[in-house]
């Protein structure tokens, strides 16, 4: 394959010899000779274009692909408007990276602006950012936010999306903050249980909605007894259930969270996905990552540049409250064209059908001698206990080109609905459901 | 550079009055020279304790953000709350807009007079 390194030998020598060196050799004379290499790396000959798309494919060919989706738990199915890839594969926007010379970028920044004024407007916040790596992350940097010299400790709802917790795990044993897992009942937050916690010391409640099981939580109820015990609400949402849900900063959130991915971005086994962060004003200088903000040059023309920088760790340095310095623009953007696709209506189109998909599967499954685990409403997601086991129930399915719902373990299934699934499709998986039950 | 008679400075470049039993702590004009226009200042609560050289707050200027230091251990009696919409006051009279007032103290750092804080300015510009 060519190299990506323009420059010639020549030019390259040119180069060296312009800075008083012979070789690049020399540029490493500040390393004691017993610490370098002294023979070439350990690799094999280069691959030929073909050879290395070959390859590639192979192992791609290792995937199982399925036509027919029905699982969510975290990473969802949609439909990705054509227009997403055309404009998110132009050249100058090919780059993951914040631009370090950032005001030099206009473009990007005012992409990144727009990205932030449309998540604003999705999540009713005040303030929004740049973008974090994805929905865990989110959650753990805001949970960090809210922490302050007098309550440190962070509280998660169990109903909480198993790999976000993880993550928030994880931010607790780095900064030393105890982490409280408030219980779950019924398949939502107990907040009786809160009631009877002392939280004095307790910085923030993290709760989803919908949660893990699919179910919409109380928000006024969560909110209320929260700020009442002094401490700050972080919700974390579904970015197209906003689409038709009440919004974070209508339940009064401090800060609201979550996945984009579902904002124009393939599952692609995981990744890159994209953790959106919004907040109240009050909490503004708290937000981490980077923030683009819209002001005027000294001609008064309109520019944008990275502001309120001096909540970053390059400048707070040891006291900033945490240490991410990027973003996800490549995904910021795919956000961000999506919703200009989808627009308001589109997204309430979506949602409304993902929505109705899943009421008409629960419908079906119901029929078919399943019984739904916990009550109450839901968005796309729910949980079925199944007739017989759920893991050779998804063995099956799957066999068909039908990705069923997650096993959560032996009898018990989340399924997901999205646009995607078409009621003919539906009426399929429901036949063969019955098939394989009987 | 200003250094008034009536107050004692410390090292990190704090100014602090006694109104009786009430110690007054604000940024010297050193301070806010050196930090530049301020944006934004974080303060405690009242009620809140302050301990003899240790942070109690910090002070966001466009190119970085400062601890500030309380001279005294005691408790805080009153913020300045005008300074949260209003931090340019700290650079426009840096010994007028206080940061805290602290009361019940019980123990104090090493303060120098005014001239002993303008030299102490001299040898940090060295």
């Amino acid at each position: 394959m060519g190299s990506y390194i323009p420059n010639t030998k020549e030019e390259q020598l040119e180069m060296l010899r312009e800075i008083g060196m012979q070789s690049f050799d020399d540029l490493y004379t500040d390393i004691p000779e017993a610490m370098r290499l002294a023979k070439p790396l350990d690799l094999p000959e280069g691959l030929s274009e073909l050879e290395v798309s070959a390859a590639l494919e192979e192992l791609a060919d290792k995937n199982r692909r399925y036509r027919h989706i029905f699982r969510g738990a975290g990473s969802y199915h949609h439909y990705i408007p054509a227009i997403v890839k055309q404009v998110t594969s132009k050249e100058e926007f090919v780059t993951a990276y914040t631009p370090y010379q950032a005001e030099i970028s206009q473009g990007i920044l005012q992409s990144v602006f727009e990205y932030q004024t449309m998540i604003c407007e999705l999540t009713g916040m005040d303030v929004s950012n740049a973008s974090v790596y994805d929905g865990a992350t989110a959650a753990a940097e805001a949970a960090a936010m809210c922490r302050d010299r007098k309550r440190g400790a962070v509280c998660v709802s169990a109903t909480t999306d198993p790999k976000v917790l993880s993550v928030i795990k994880t931010y607790c044993f780095g900064s030393g903050a105890p982490l409280l897992i408030l219980p779950e009942k019924d398949g939502r937050t107990d907040m009786a249980a809160w009631g009877a916690m002392d939280t004095k010391e307790i910085a923030c409640l993290y709760v989803q909605t919908p949660n893990y099981y699919g179910i919409l939580e109380d928000g006024d109820e969560i909110a209320a007894a929260v700020h009442e015990s002094g401490a700050k609400l972080i919700l974390g949402c579904n970015p197209i259930a906003l689409g038709i849900l009440k919004t974070p900063a209508e339940y009064g959130a401090d800060v609201a969270v979550g996945e984009g991915q579902p904002l124009g971005l393939p599952m692609s086994f995981g990744g890159p996905y994209l953790g959106f962060m919004a907040a109240s004003k009050d909490m503004m200088r708290k937000l981490p990552g980077r923030i683009v903000g819209q002001t005027v040059d000294a001609d008064g023309r309109r520019g944008y540049v990275l502001t309120l920088q001096a909540r970053e760790q390059h400048i707070r340095r040891e006291k900033a409250s945490s240490n991410i310095c990027s973003n996800e623009a490549l995904c910021a953007m795919t956000a961000a064209v999506y919703l200009s696709a989808m627009g308001a209506r589109g997204l309430e189109k979506a949602a409304t059908a993902c929505m109705a998909n899943a009421h008409y599967l629960l419908e079906g499954l119901l029929k078919a001698g399943f019984v739904r685990k916990y009550q109450g409403e839901f968005f796309h997601e729910f949980v079925t206990v199944c007739p017989g086991n759920a893991y050779e129930l998804s063995e099956k399915l799957g066999e068909q080109g039908y990705l069923s719902g997650l096993p959560l373990n032996e009898r018990e299934m989340l399924w997901c609905c999205t646009e995607m699934n078409t009621k003919q499709e539906i009426d399929t998986l429901l036949a063969l459901v019955g098939e394989v039950i009987s | 550079m200003n250094c008034p008679e009536n107050v004692r400075y410390s090292k990190s470049h704090e100014w602090v009055k006694m109104e009786g039993g009430t110690a007054v702590i604000g940024l010297t004009d050193f301070a806010q020279g050196e930090l530049g226009d301020l944006v934004f200042v974080n303060l405690p609560e009242a009620g809140d304790t302050v301990v003899a050289g240790e942070a109690f707050g910090d002070v966001e200027s466009v190119k970085a953000v400062s601890d500030v230091f309380s001279p005294v251990t005691g408790t805080v009696s009153e913020i300045n709350e005008e300074l949260l919409d209003h931090p340019e006051l700290i650079n426009d009279a840096p010994y007028e807009a206080w940061l805290i007032k602290v009361e019940e103290i019980t123990d104090e750092e090493e303060l120098l007079d005014a001239q002993e804080y303008a030299a102490h300015c001299e040898s940090e510009k060295a």
